[in-house]
This record gives structure tokens, sequence and C-alpha cells, in this order.
């Protein structure tokens, strides 16, 4: 593995972003200006000198903004650590560009998962739609918003 | 006519005239020469030569069959072994990994092969799962293992039965995915008790190098008291916590996916190593049925060769007995 840079005396100008999933490291030591994460508390926007964070995700849009150009990941969920040395790491499970999403899909997704919240009898059961509900209606935010 | 279908079948009925001296070195080498001796035979039968060159060639042709699947199965899982390093190397640049830790309740888990003749990997993890075994025992401490593979449970439950909690096989029947290995270890966490989980597996660094490695994950309450003691993890209060209401919720949560994802690198490259090793043993075992082959060429000329120039020997000389 390869060493972290030292924490540097003054606020570098670029933040360094690591996005890696289990099968692959779509975004490796990249140089960016600026990264937003959907944090369990809320969107969180990171700037390069951002104070050292350990940051719990929830399903939503991570946005990646390089000088003009704007990139829309949706995450799965996972965990993003900001280390004081200006680098971020987001590890996410599953992390898609938005246009691959099928909105119709999505819609579908959320009845159904609808559907099988007010139907669930047991714990596990409402727990696991409620997690389909979740992650759908993120999706439809992400697609529409 | 009849002494060559005689010659044929390798077998002759002529009592022995001339000393079988020139044959002797040849019945060391096959043992089964002895089953004919009774028939007053003191050729070795071809025979029996040539049915050990046509198993020792069909040997070598399943060998070589075996490690071309094995190498093929290897380009498949090389590629997705390597993108999966990226997984756990953000949570060892947080929390750092630290085998010398000193907890009460290590559990080892030991990751093997289901397969066999894939050389000494599975040994090696074994020996090392032992050695940790060892050196984490002790008057307050103590360590239980969790096998993931059928050579390792094997190997473990001679001497270790009563330290084995949990005993996983099969783990290959489906291509490995991160869903699979993420269920293994929610069951592991929830019914294995630890403070420090030792993972041992063979890192795959090429097809010839596999390096038994152990990677450690902390539980969220030695991670605390790690964190207050100093150190690498001594950095960890300086990190502010978003989200989760408590700051030991989220370190639970990181926790536990910090283990789903080294289990899910180290099951990656085990596999990849045992398809390597499994290619190399394979190599070496065509290699070595080719020299048998060689050899036993060989004796069997000498053989054929030897049977031709006694029977021969006798004619001639049975004929200048009738006319002299």
């Amino acid at each position: 593995m390869t060493p972290r840079p030292p924490t540097p005396s003054t606020i570098p100008s670029k933040l360094t972003v690591n996005l890696v999933l289990p099968y692959d490291s779509l975004l490796s030591a990249k140089e960016v200006d600026m990264v937003i994460v959907p944090a369990t508390t809320g969107q969180m926007g990171v700037l390069p000198g951002h104070v050292a964070t350990i940051a719990e995700l929830k399903p939503g849009v991570l946005t990646v903004h390089e000088g003009n150009e704007v990139k829309k990941y949706f995450l799965s969920s996972g965990f993003a650590f900001i280390h004081a040395n200006s680098v971020a790491d987001i590890m996410a499970v599953e992390a898609t560009p938005l246009d691959q999403i099928d909105s119709s899909l999505v819609q579908k997704g959320l009845t159904e998962f609808t559907q099988k919240l007010n139907a669930a009898s047991t714990d596990v059961e409402k727990a696991e739609a409620q997690i389909g509900v979740d992650v759908h209606s993120a999706l439809n935010a992400a697609l529409t918003g | 006519m009849a002494m060559a279908a005689l010659r044929r079948e390798g077998r002759r009925f002529a009592a022995p005239i001339i000393s079988p001296q020139p044959l002797n070195p040849f019945r060391s080498s096959i043992s089964s020469a002895e089953d004919q001796a009774f028939l007053g035979v003191r050729s070795i039968s071809t025979q029996i030569v040539r049915n050990r060159m046509k198993s020792v060639k069909n040997i070598q042709k399943i060998t070589k069959a075996m490690k071309m699947v094995a190498a093929s199965k290897l380009r498949a899982i090389q590629t997705r072994a390597e993108n999966s390093r990226g997984l756990w190397q953000p949570f060892t640049a947080l929390l750092g990994d630290t085998p010398s830790v000193d907890v009460k309740k290590n559990v080892i888990v030991t990751i093997s092969s289901d397969k066999g003749l894939c050389g000494g990997i599975n040994s090696t993890s074994v020996k090392i799962s032992r050695a940790l075994h060892k050196l984490n025992s002790g008057p307050e401490k103590e360590s239980k293992y969790v096998v993931l593979g059928e050579k390792a449970k094997a190997q473990l439950v001679r001497d270790s039965k009563q330290n084995i909690e949990l005993c996983i096989t099969e783990l290959q029947k489906n291509p490995l995915n991160y869903t699979q290995v993420s269920v293994l270890a929610d069951d592991i966490l929830k019914n294995v008790e630890y403070d420090a989980l030792r993972i041992v597996f063979n890192k795959f660094q090429s097809v010839v190098s596999f390096v038994p490695t152990a990677a450690t994950v902390l539980s969220p309450e030695a991670v605390e008291r790690e964190a207050e003691s100093g150190g690498k993890l001594g950095e960890l209060d300086n990190y502010e916590i978003e989200g989760g209401e408590t700051k030991s919720e989220v370190l639970q949560n990181l926790t536990e996916f910090q283990f789903s994802c080294v289990m899910f690198n180290a099951v990656l490259e085990n596999a990849c190593s045992e398809q390597g090793a499994r290619m190399s043993a394979m190599d070496s075992s065509s290699r070595n049925a080719g020299d048998m082959l060689d050899r036993l060429t060989l004796t069997y000329n000498r053989t054929r060769q030897a049977s031709i120039t006694t029977e021969l020997t006798e004619i001639i000389s049975g004929a200048s007995a009738l006319e002299g």
C-alpha cells in the first residue's frame, strides 16, 4: 500500500479523491476541487482543507466537481473518510453514474417496496421493505432533483 | 512362427539354458516380474511395462488439462482480485493494521480451498493459524478458529476440534461476489464473540509467488481502547463523526464494514493463489510424468531387445547342437 502524504502546513488547492467499490476503483487519487457526499446527516460538501471526518453515508448522489465538469454517481451507502491531508476516501458497495439508471424501473421498484412495507408483518420484513423504499426514493430524488 | 507369437504374448515355456545374468538389473526395477517367475520366464514381460507407460501417459494428459483449466480460472479471477485491492486500503490508512495488538478474545479466520492438488498453500495457512493461536493463548487470552474451506478444516479438526467455532465450506460453488461474502461476514460477526479478528490467507503476488498474510480487524471496543492508548489509532479522536447518534454506533458500523471488505479481498486473493498453486503443481506433475515415461520407454526397449536376443541365441544354439 502506498503511504499517505503527511498533513501539509497550508491548505492545498486540490482535494485528492479515491472512490472504491468491491469490484473496482472508480476514482483513484484524482485531484478535484470539491465533492458532495450523501452523509446520513444530509449532503456534505468537502473542500480541500476540510476537517478530518468519518462520515456514514446513506443511499444518495455523490457529486464530483472538477473545474467546470460535474460528475454525479448514485451511491448505495458506505463510508467516507476525510483526512487532514485533504485526501478523501469514499467506500461504497455500488456506485453508478446517474445516466445509467432507468427511471421507469425506479418507479416500479418504489411502488413494489411500498406495497411490501404495508404488507409486512415481522420486524425483519419491515426493515427490508423500509430499506427498499429508502433506496428507491433516493434514486427517484436523484433522477428528478 | 509359433515362437514369434509366444514372444508377442510375452510368455515363454522353454526352460532357460543360458544363465539370466544380463537380465537381472531389470528384475529389480520392475517388481511384478516375480509373478511370472514360476513359469520359468526369465525376461520381464513387456506387457507390464506397456501398461505402466499407458497409465503414466494418461496421467500426464490429465495433469496437463488440469493446468490449462487452472490457468483459465486464474485469468478470470485475477482481475477481480486486483480491483478489490483498493477496498481495504482506506481502512488501513485510517485504522492501521496492528497484528501485535494484545486483546483477550482472538478469532482466527483461516481461509483455504475446498479442492486439493494445489501445492502447499493450505498447509502454510494452517501453520500460520496454529502459530497465531499459540501466540495468542495464555492465562487471560484465548483464541478460537473460524474455518473456511475443506482443506483447513481437515487439518485443524485433528488437534484443535474444540477451538473451532464455525466451519464454512463450498464457498466457490457460485462465483465469488461481495453479497455472498458480506452475508458470511455478518454470520461470523453475529455468532462469534471477538475483540480482534485475524484473517489468514495467501496473498497473490504473481503466478508463482503466494505470500501467507494475516490481516487484523479490531472490534469497536478494541478500537476505542487502542485510540486511548495512543499510537496509530491515537489520531482517531481528531476525526469528527458524521451520522449516527453516538460515536460507538458509527464505529460499530465501520468495523463491520471493514471486516466484510477485508474478507472479500482475502477470499479473492486466496482463490487466485489456489489456482496459481494448482497450475504449478500440475505443471511439475506433468513434467515428472514425462520423465517417468522416458525412463519406462528405455526399460521397455531394453526388455524387448533382450528377449529377442535370448530367443535368437536359443534357436541358434539349438540348431548348432542338432548339427554338431
